[in-house]
């Protein structure tokens, strides 16, 4: 009887560990550097995706804006947040560019094109990033102890499951470089 | 979806002056590293290589001249693809460019064993570069690992960055001129040409031109040219001529 206790506590203990534990375990994790709304960017200054998060006229995608964007309307503050003033406080006044993560960053031997996605293929923003563009705040940014990607990232699964829905090229070099 | 296309390069053997540009620009291109100290002619890192020949005469009747090989894209039924047991080689309907996967290569070499043309290299040390210098990389090829093999691919990065240009402009198709291998654009006498062997405005197979090791049946996309009748004639031998040198490289 002793023995079966111990051996369903054991059960228990090694199960939650690997279901409960493991996954939060292997991931580091840190918050982004400001306190940032996409949904109070959207709601009251109208602003769509690609206002911030614009292509350069080579096409390429510059992602995360930096922050002459930030502070071409928060040189001074507009609202009263905590949030907004330590924003300018630690950022805007200084100059320094916020440190933020990116939690869509491909590995280096991807490529990929925002250009062919959103422009050639009318993909939605959301499709890859989900309701981040409409969340009111930014989860942590966690990233892989071992291989160092990021967990909200798009995994090559993720690609491969719609190139092959939308019959799009799927050979390795299509997406490796 | 695109158009098929078929790419493929001309050479012309009569116009290469042995310089070696095309080799710089494309390690420069490819993120090579700077060959390891315990490298030697055997184990380095070329994905272009020119070889130096000669009629095998003696002065005064000693004619030389410059070879440059790299992958040579055969057809549709590479040697190299048949014998990889990964998958990590595959031919591109849509280009008919002889892909590499690093990351599915295993190391085995067999693709090296059977290329005909010794244009595949493999990672003998992990790539190094002298402190400051991983500064001037390039960003669209990603560097391989050790243990892996690597060869020509005609500039892949380039290829994706035309794409991505042609996206940006709402079209799937890319401007011709976009896309240019390196040693094509760093060749000083023009003897590099690139282009679509689909396309009848280019006159890359041109009809006085042949191909490495024809008879072996590989059909390669890189056409090479020459008025010189001993020049093609060490295009088709099997075993290198006893006086065949190779240019230096780094």
């Amino acid at each position: 009887m002793r023995g079966k206790i111990i051996f369903l506590a054991g059960l228990a203990a090694a199960l939650g560990a690997g279901w409960a534990g493991f996954p939060y375990a292997i991931y580091t994790s840190r918050p982004q550097p400001v306190d940032f709304s996409h949904k109070v960017h959207a709601d009251k200054a109208g602003a769509k995706c690609e206002d911030c998060h614009a292509f350069r006229d080579d096409g390429t995608f510059a992602g995360i804006p930096t922050l002459d964007k930030c502070a071409g309307c928060h040189a001074a503050a507009m609202g009263t947040t905590a949030a907004e003033e330590n924003f300018i406080d630690q950022y805007v006044t200084p100059q320094r560019e916020p440190p933020w993560a990116s939690y869509a960053r491909q590995p280096e031997n991807v490529f990929f094109s925002h250009a062919a996605h959103v422009k050639l293929g009318n993909v939605k923003c959301e499709s890859c990033h989900g309701a981040l563009g409409a969340s009111d705040k930014l989860p942590r940014y966690r990233q892989d102890r071992i291989s160092g990607y990021s967990r909200l990232g798009m995994s090559m699964t993720d690609c491969i499951a719609c190139h092959r829905q939308q019959a799009r090229a799927d050979s390795c070099l299509d997406c490796h470089k | 979806m695109n158009a098929q296309k078929k790419y493929g390069m001309s050479i012309d053997v009569d116009r290469c002056t042995g310089c070696g540009s095309c080799m710089v620009a494309c390690a420069v291109e490819n993120n090579i590293p700077p060959a390891h100290a315990g490298a030697n002619d055997r184990n380095g890192l070329t994905w272009i290589r020119v070889y130096k020949v000669d009629n095998g005469e003696d002065y005064p009747g000693k004619r030389s001249a410059f070879i440059p090989v790299l992958c040579q894209q055969c057809g549709e039924h590479t040697p190299c693809a048949s014998v990889c047991p990964q998958q990590a080689v595959d031919v591109d309907p849509r280009t008919g460019i002889v892909g590499q996967m690093p990351e599915r290569c295993l190391g085995c070499r067999y693709c090296m064993a059977a290329c005909p043309y010794h244009a595949r290299y493999f990672n003998w040390w992990d790539p190094r570069w002298p402190a400051g210098m991983e500064k001037t990389l390039n960003p669209d090829v990603a560097p391989r690992m050790r243990g892996v093999v690597e060869k020509c691919n005609f500039c892949h990065g380039r290829w994706h960055a035309a794409k991505q240009k042609a996206a940006a402009a709402g079209k799937s198709e890319i401007e011709p001129g976009d896309y240019v291998p390196a040693c094509v654009e760093a060749c000083p006498t023009g003897a590099i040409r690139f282009g679509d062997l689909n396309d009848p405005s280019n006159d890359l197979r041109h009809p006085d031109s042949f191909r490495l090791l024809k008879k072996l049946g590989t059909d390669p996309k890189i056409y090479y040219r020459s008025k010189r009748d001993w020049v093609r004639n060490v295009a088709q031998a099997s075993r290198p001529v006893s006086s065949q040198k190779e240019a230096s490289h780094g």
